[in-house]
């Protein structure tokens, strides 16, 4: 523990305070007022949020740490998610067995993939890594399909052994939980005019984030993870001093694997189907994505990277042009109407081009991401370093 | 032996379309020493040239007919195409009717552009930046190139025919002595694998005989060098994105007839297309070329369903959607370089 800084132990209580808290922060607006639809604080996006925070944590492990570009990361998401149904159907619908039997499944794909992939660097692992991770997109979709139950997707059903627990759930299909602790179970705390949603499953998800967080912590700050840098830098300096990189970079592989693999299994501990889509490379692009946007590199980065980006997913995708109207109603209604008409493509289904923008603009300008955002605004005032600095930038994004 | 032609050709409009894309990459990767991730985008841009072609040949202008009428007794709206206005009856309804081939000529100019634009406004300032920074931001642009299609031309496929006097098939059967429809094939087919021979041996031609394409040739080799004896290598470059860009345009126009296109072909073509430049061989034009055929050939060949039963006996169905992917990874295993690739060039 000693081996932490100060800076790094306020990062890490931040996190740790931030997810224990966001049913309040992510609820910042009273129900039924009209800003009440920016409220995140519902269950299944927390759940969201904390999962992909998992997911960018242990891509930066290889990303930031290596510099190794993997676009196949999507495939142990899938991975993680199918082994997580399989135990749901075959053993119980505790948890527990499902993830860790994700993170092993996971970790064994990864560890195969990053055998054949790192033999190759730069631009040839990322094609290695996209071509692995569409072909078990397609085995996932038609070729396997006996056990991935193909287009449908694999969900549980009445008649599935559970050896542990069958025969519970009569005429109802079971749910997941946790010795007996359901993941949907929700309390809700009315106060005034808000209502805050505690969710087991999101707890179960933070309570995971934090522990991925800290292991990513303690990974950055080991001699191990100075050995990843050391690779990011300058391979072939470290190749010349007598030493094989590929172990190390092949433990950064299988390690953010498993971190992917975990991340699935609690989706599928969530709501327990899996379908081949999560392992399509646009997924793998989207956790590039979150990552990139965060900040690769940096420790916080890519939580903030991916609740940005399922934050504003979810906001823009309700935006439509109704709402659009209204906003802008005070304008004339030449004006408004023009002004609606252009962000129309940008909001709702057009979500995606604004992702797709809005990545460009910050690989070209800020290559470091927000966090990178953050410095140089920190920078441009200096002189002043208040606790306040830190706090608006960081939070910005989960609000 | 019927059968075996039979996939052969089925293989080869597949690998026209492998070919001509990993055509493209490979000129971008040689000349700019950039992966983009957009082409696959480039080769959809093309195809919705083929489809604006077609909207544009279709702008009607409305007549009332006050003669007849329609069922709920309303004068009848008749719509003329303006291009049978302008061009007469026959003309017209030719042009509407060969809108495909015709929108190649708007798809050149169209591409020319798009490439130019994008090298000069996006890429240039990307050279000094790392691969992943490269890869990155044409991923980005791939995205959005994509969404606006998909904004404009809404998410479904836009069916987009042929020439009728190309629909039909091609009773190969006949002409080597078999039984009629033993061995038939689509004339489009035909007509692609055809346009992208002409093409890809135009990009070759270009490259090998003329002043220009030497001095590429000598920058793809060392650009320094070409840049210190006082040519101006980056502005050949530049044209040369804009060709690759074209060419990934007219395949993906002269593709539009074959399957119709939707907002994300480009993608799903992509893929396969980084598959057959790294097994060709990093940098190799001919590589591309051969293992994009090769591919295309070894996947209808991987559908036949002699080839389905010997596999399905090893626990392996449908190995077709796999196969590309499982000979990339044995070539890269073996022989890391690729097919073609030059001993040295991209091989660590």
């Amino acid at each position: 523990m000693n081996t932490f800084s100060k800076a790094d132990k306020n990062t890490l209580l931040f996190v740790i305070i931030i997810t224990m808290l966001a049913p309040f922060i992510l609820n910042p607006f009273p129900e039924g007022s009209a800003m009440a639809q920016f409220n995140a604080g519902y269950p299944d996006l927390m759940q969201r949020f904390a999962i992909f925070g998992i997911l960018a944590v242990g891509f930066n492990i290889l990303f930031g740490l290596t510099g190794y570009l993997s676009f196949g990361h999507a495939a142990f998401l899938g991975v993680g998610s199918y082994s997580a149904v399989w135990m749901f159907k075959l053993l119980s619908m505790n948890i527990i067995p499902a993830l860790i039997l994700s993170v092993i499944i996971a970790g064994i794909f990864a560890l195969v993939i990053g055998f054949i992939s790192l033999r190759r660097s730069g631009i040839y692992f990322s094609i290695l890594t996209l071509a692995f991770a569409q072909m078990s997109f397609s085995l996932a979709y038609s070729v396997l399909t006996p056990i991935t139950n193909g287009e449908t997707g694999l969900q549980i059903t009445l008649n599935d052994p559970r050896i542990l627990d069958g025969g519970t759930g009569a005429g109802n299909l079971p749910v997941t939980g946790l010795f007996g602790l359901e993941m949907r179970n929700t309390f809700t705390l009315d106060l005034g005019a808000w209502a805050f949603q505690f969710n087991v499953g999101y707890y179960i998800c933070a309570i995971f984030l934090i522990l991925a967080f800290y292991l990513s912590m303690r990974i950055f700050r080991s001699p191990f993870g100075l050995m990843l840098r050391a690779i990011k830098t300058n391979q072939t300096r470290l190749n010349y001093t007598g030493l094989n990189s590929r172990p190390y970079t092949l433990a950064a592989f299988v390690i953010s694997g498993m971190y992917a693999g975990l991340a699935g299994g609690l989706m599928a501990a969530m709501d327990p189907l899996a379908g081949a889509e999560r392992m399509q490379w646009t997924a793998s692009g989207e956790i590039v994505l979150m990552t990139i946007l965060g900040g690769a590199g940096t420790l916080l980065g890519p939580v903030l990277g991916a609740g940005f980006i399922k934050y504003f997913e979810n906001i823009f995708s309700k935006i439509n042009d109704n709402v659009l109207h209204t906003w802008f109603s005070i304008l004339p209604d030449g004006l408004e109407n023009a002004i609606v008409w252009v962000l129309h493509f940008f909001v709702g289904k057009g979500w995606h081009l604004t992702l797709g923008m809005l990545f460009m603009l910050v690989v070209i300008f800020l290559p470091g991401g927000l966090m990178e955002g953050a410095d140089r605004i920190r920078a441009r005032f200096g002189r002043n370093k208040g606790k306040g600095e830190d706090t608006p930038n960081a939070t910005n994004p989960a609000e | 032996m019927d059968q075996f032609l039979l996939q052969v050709l089925n293989g080869l409009d597949k690998g026209s379309a492998y070919a001509l894309i990993a055509l493209g990459l490979t000129l971008i990767f040689g000349t700019l020493g950039v992966v983009n991730f957009a082409h696959g985008a480039l080769f959809m841009v093309g195809a919705f040239c083929a489809v604006s072609m077609q909207k544009i040949f279709e702008i009607s202008k409305i007549t009332i007919d006050a003669t007849k009428t329609d069922f709920l007794g309303n004068p009848l709206k008749v719509k003329t195409p303006y291009v049978i206005e302008w061009f007469g009856e026959s003309a017209g309804n030719a042009m509407i009717n060969w809108s495909v081939p015709l929108a190649i000529l708007l798809a050149i100019p169209v591409m020319l552009l798009v490439g130019y634009i994008m090298e000069r406004g996006l890429i240039k300032h990307f050279y000094k930046r790392p691969h992943a920074d490269q890869i990155l931001v044409t991923f980005g642009l791939a995205i959005v190139i994509q969404e606006i299609v998909k904004a404009s031309y809404g998410a479904n496929p836009i069916p987009t025919p042929a020439p009728s006097q190309f629909v039909g098939s091609f009773d190969f059967g006949v002409l080597l002595g078999m039984d009629p429809n033993a061995v038939i094939y689509p004339y489009w087919r035909l007509i692609y694998f055809a346009f992208s021979a002409v093409i890809i041996s135009a990009v070759f031609a270009f490259l090998r005989f003329t002043t220009f394409g030497m001095v590429v040739r000598a920058g793809m080799a060392d650009r320094e060098t070409v840049g210190l004896l006082g040519i101006n290598i980056d502005r050949r470059f530049t044209l040369m994105f804009g060709a690759a860009a074209a060419v990934a345009g007219l395949a993906g126009v002269m593709y539009t007839p074959i399957n119709s296109p939707n907002y994300h072909m480009g993608m799903d073509f992509l893929v396969l297309s980084f598959v057959v430049v790294v097994v060709g061989g990093m940098g190799s034009l001919p590589g591309a070329v051969l293992a994009g055929f090769m591919l295309g050939i070894l996947e209808s060949f991987a559908s036949m369903n002699a080839v389905k039963e010997f596999f399905e006996m090893l626990y392996l169905p449908s190995i077709d959607q796999i196969i590309i992917y499982l000979v990339a990874i044995i070539v890269l295993l073996t022989r890391p370089r690729g097919l073609m690739g030059k001993a040295g060039v991209m091989e660590e």
